[in-house]
C-alpha cells in the first residue's frame, strides 16, 4: 500500500467514531438524494406516460405554418405580403385518400383521420359547445384515448353505425341527458342531425369528457357539408421518442402543420426542466451540508496532528504529500459515505415503491409511488458527494501543508 | 576536502513588526565524522541556527551549501528531498508518529525514499532498532515505550535512510541520566563507528565536553 494512503488510513481508523459521523453525513446525503432523485424522475416518466398515452403523437392538421408562396412574390423582387388568408375558407386536407395512403407505407405505428368541426349540442332547452368528431370506426381505437374509458355503453356501438353519438359524462349531466337520449347536433355552417347517445365515457380530462362529442366520419362531414374531408389525422407510435422525425418528414411530404407531442407539450416539458434544475439544486445543497461535515472532520484532523505534519515535513516529506494526504482522508470518507449512501438509496427506494395510496377524487383505484430506478441517480449523487468530499478535505488540506514545521517543533519544546 | 556542511553569514530574522533577530552572522564549516557540540544560554539561537542547517528553516541572509551543493536555490521540493536523503533529525521530544509501531516509524523515511523495497526495509528497521537495543519493542507503539526508549527510536529512524548528518536538538534533554548517557553514547558511537557527522544542540556542559568541538552561540553570534 503507498505510504500516504496508509498513514490517511491510519489517521481516518483512529477516529472512529468522527469518521462515521462524517461518513453516515454524506451517506444520508447521497441516500435522499437517490430516494428523491428516483421519486420525481418516476413521477416525471408517469406523468410523460399519460402525456404520451392520451395524446396523438403526432397530429396533422390542415393548417400550414407558412402561407404558400405568392405568384407576386416571384415576379417581383420588392414585393412583400402579409396577412394572408385563404378565399374559400371551408378548409380540410387536400386529397386525403393519396395522404393516408402514403402514410400507411411507411409510418411505424397506426393513425386515424377525423373530422372535427365546432358545433352545438342541444338537448331539451340546454345547450352545449362541442368539438364534434366524426371518426372511422375501424381506425380509431388505434389512436383513441376514450375507446377504454366507457362508463355507460361501448365505442363498439359507434361502429354499428346509425346516428349514434358517444359524448363524455360531464357534457352528458350538463346537459340532463342520459344514456339512450337523443340529442340535437348544430354545427357552425348551420345543419342539424338528431343522435341517439350509445355511449358515455369517462377520462379524467375534464376538456375532453365536457366538450368532445365523437360521431361517425360520415355523419361529421354532411354536418359540415364537407363531404369525402378530413382536416385531422392522429398518429400514435410505436416508439413514441421517434414522433419529432415522424413529424418533420410528414409536414415536408404532405405541406400540413404536423406536431409532435413534445411540440404540443413544450411549455410542459420546459417546466420538467425547471424541476429538474429544483432537484439538482436541492441535491447540491445536501451535498454541501454534508461536504461542511467533511471540512470539519479534516480541519480537526489537521490541527490535531499538526505535530505529526512538522514531523512528516521534518523527515523530508515536501507540502505536496501533506496536502494530497488529507485530501485523500477527506476522498476516503466522501467514498465510504457514497457507497454506504447507496445501499440506503436502493432500500430508501424500494420502501418508497412499496407505499400504496388511494386518490381522493376518484375513489377506487389504488396507486403506488411512481419510483423510476436509474444508474444516473446513483452516479450523480456519488459524484457530487465525492467532489464535495476532494473540495472539504483540499481546504483545510493546503492550509495544513503550508504549516511552518519550525513552529511547530519549537512550541513543543 | 570540502566540508559537509559549510555557512557564511548566515542570518535569520523574524519579520514581527519589531524584528526578531534570531540568528546573526554565523559563518562555520563542519567537516565529516566530526562530532559537533552546539552549546549557549536558552534563547540564544542554537535551535534556531539547527533549524537553518538542517534546511527546516530559510536564511534571510547569507549562504547555506550542504554536501557541495547551494541550499539557495532549491524550491521547496528539492529541500524536502534533501532532508530525506542527506539529513537526520532528532528532536528533544521524541516525535515519532503515535499511530505506528516503533518499527514503522522507521520504516516511514525509507519507503518516503523508495530505495529498497519492501522486505529490506523491514528487515533493515529491525536491524537499526535491535542494534540501539530495541530488539524486544519492534512492534510496540510510542506510548508503550519509556522516554529513552523513544528517544532511540528517533535516532534509528533519523539513521532509517543512512544520511551522512545528523542533527540533533537537545536529544537529552528530556531524560534522565542514564538514559541520557546511553543515548549520548548511541550518538558518539555513530560518529566513531558508523561515520557520521552529528550536531547536536545541547546546554549541558559536561557533555558537550566530551565532544570534538563546541560552537558557543550568545544573542545569535558566535561567541
Amino acid at each position: 500500500m503507498p505510504l500516504i494512503f496508509d498513514i490517511a488510513l491510519t489517521h481516518i481508523a483512529g477516529r472512529g467514531r468522527q469518521t462515521l459521523v462524517a461518513v453516515i453525513g454524506v451517506a444520508v446525503g447521497v441516500g435522499f438524494s437517490i430516494a428523491m432523485a428516483a421519486l420525481m424522475q418516476g413521477g416525471q416518466d408517469d406523468f410523460v406516460r399519460q402525456l404520451v398515452d392520451t395524446m396523438p403523437h403526432v397530429d396533422i392538421t390542415d393548417e400550414q405554418r407558412t402561407a404558400r408562396r405568392q405568384p407576386a412574390e416571384d415576379a417581383f423582387a420588392t414585393v412583400a405580403i402579409s396577412g394572408l388568408r385563404p378565399r374559400d375558407d371551408r378548409r380540410g386536407i387536400i386529397n386525403p385518400t393519396a395522404a393516408t395512403s402514403w402514410l400507411e407505407s411507411w409510418i411505424p405505428g397506426r393513425f386515424a383521420a377525423s373530422l372535427k368541426t365546432q358545433g352545438v349540442i342541444r338537448f331539451s332547452s340546454r345547450e352545449v359547445g362541442a368539438a364534434i368528431i366524426g371518426i372511422e370506426p375501424e381506425r380509431e381505437p388505434g389512436v383513441s384515448p376514450i375507446v377504454g374509458n366507457f362508463v355507460e355503453g361501448s365505442f363498439s356501438a359507434l361502429a354499428a353505425g346509425g346516428n349514434n353519438v358517444l359524448i363524455g359524462d360531464t357534457m352528458a349531466s350538463r346537459l340532463g341527458a342520459g344514456f339512450g337520449d337523443t340529442i340535437t347536433a348544430v354545427s357552425a355552417e348551420g345543419l342539424t342531425r338528431n343522435f341517439k347517445i350509445a355511449g358515455l365515457f369517462h377520462t379524467g380530462t375534464t376538456a375532453r369528457d365536457e366538450g368532445e362529442a365523437y360521431v361517425l366520419l360520415k355523419n361529421a362531414q354532411i354536418l359540415s357539408a364537407r363531404p369525402n374531408a378530413i382536416n385531422d389525422i392522429r398518429i400514435k407510435l410505436d416508439d413514441p421518442d421517434r414522433a419529432p422525425a415522424v413529424a418533420q418528414r410528414a409536414e415536408a411530404e404532405l405541406g400540413y402543420k404536423a406536431v409532435a407531442w413534445q411540440e404540443a407539450n413544450e411549455s410542459i416539458l420546459e417546466a420538467l426542466v425547471v424541476r429538474n434544475v429544483i432537484m439538482y439544486t436541492v441535491v447540491g445543497a445536501i451535498m454541501l451540508v454534508a461536504g461542511f461535515g467533511i471540512y470539519n472532520i479534516i480541519s480537526t484532523i489537521t490541527h490535531e496532528k499538526a505535530r505529526d505534519i512538522a514531523i512528516m515535513k521534518s523527515l523530508g516529506f515536501p507540502e505536496s504529500d501533506m496536502r494530497r494526504l488529507f485530501l485523500l482522508e477527506g476522498v476516503a470518507i466522501g467514498a465510504a459515505g457514497s457507497v454506504l449512501g447507496g445501499l440506503l438509496g436502493v432500500s430508501m427506494t424500494y420502501a418508497l415503491s412499496l407505499v400504496r395510496f388511494e386518490i381522493a377524487a376518484t375513489g377506487q383505484e389504488m396507486t403506488r409511488l411512481p419510483i423510476a430506478w436509474s444508474l444516473t441517480h446513483y452516479v450523480i449523487a456519488s459524484a457530487f458527494a465525492l467532489g464535495s468530499a476532494a473540495v472539504a478535505g483540499y481546504l483545510p488540506a493546503r492550509r495544513a501543508a503550508r504549516l511552518n514545521p519550525v513552529e511547530i517543533i519549537r512550541g513543543a519544546s | 576536502m570540502s566540508a559537509l556542511i559549510e555557512t557564511r553569514q548566515l542570518t535569520r530574522v523574524l519579520p514581527e513588526t519589531v524584528p526578531v533577530t534570531l540568528v546573526k552572522d554565523i559563518t562555520l564549516a563542519i567537516d565529516e565524522r566530526e562530532f559537533v557540540a552546539v552549546t549557549g544560554p536558552s534563547g540564544s539561537g542554537k535551535s534556531s541556527l539547527l533549524y537553518l542547517l538542517g534546511l527546516l528553516d530559510r536564511p534571510t541572509a547569507g549562504t547555506l551549501t550542504i554536501g557541495g551543493r547551494d541550499a539557495e536555490p532549491m524550491n521547496e521540493r528539492e529541500r524536502a528531498r534533501t532532508r530525506l536523503s542527506m539529513l537526520g533529525f532528532v528532536f528533544q521530544f521524541h516525535f515519532l508518529l503515535p499511530e505506528f509501531t516503533a518499527r514503522e516509524n522507521v520504516e516511514i523515511p525509507m519507503r518516503k525514499l523508495g530505495r529498497l523495497a519492501r522486505p529490506q526495509m523491514r528487515e533493515r528497521a529491525g536491524e537499526l532498532l535491535s542494534s540501539l537495543g530495541l530488539g524486544e519493542h519492534l512492534d510496540k507503539r510510542p506510548d508503550q515505550l519509556s522516554g529513552g526508549q523513544r528517544q532511540r527510536v528517533a535516532v534509528a529512524r533519523s539513521l532509517a535512510n543512512d544520511p551522512p548528518l545528523i542533527l540533533a536538538d537537545e536529544p537529552t534533554g528530556s531524560l534522565d541520566s542514564k538514559s541520557s548517557e546511553q543515548v549520548f553514547a548511541i550518538l558518539e558511537n555513530l560518529v566513531r563507528e558508523g561515520g557520521k557527522t552529528v550536531v547536536a544542540v545541547t546546554h549541558d556542559l559536561d557533555m558537550a565536553a566530551r565532544m570534538d568541538r563546541r560552537i558557543h552561540i550568545v544573542d545569535g553570534k558566535i561567541g
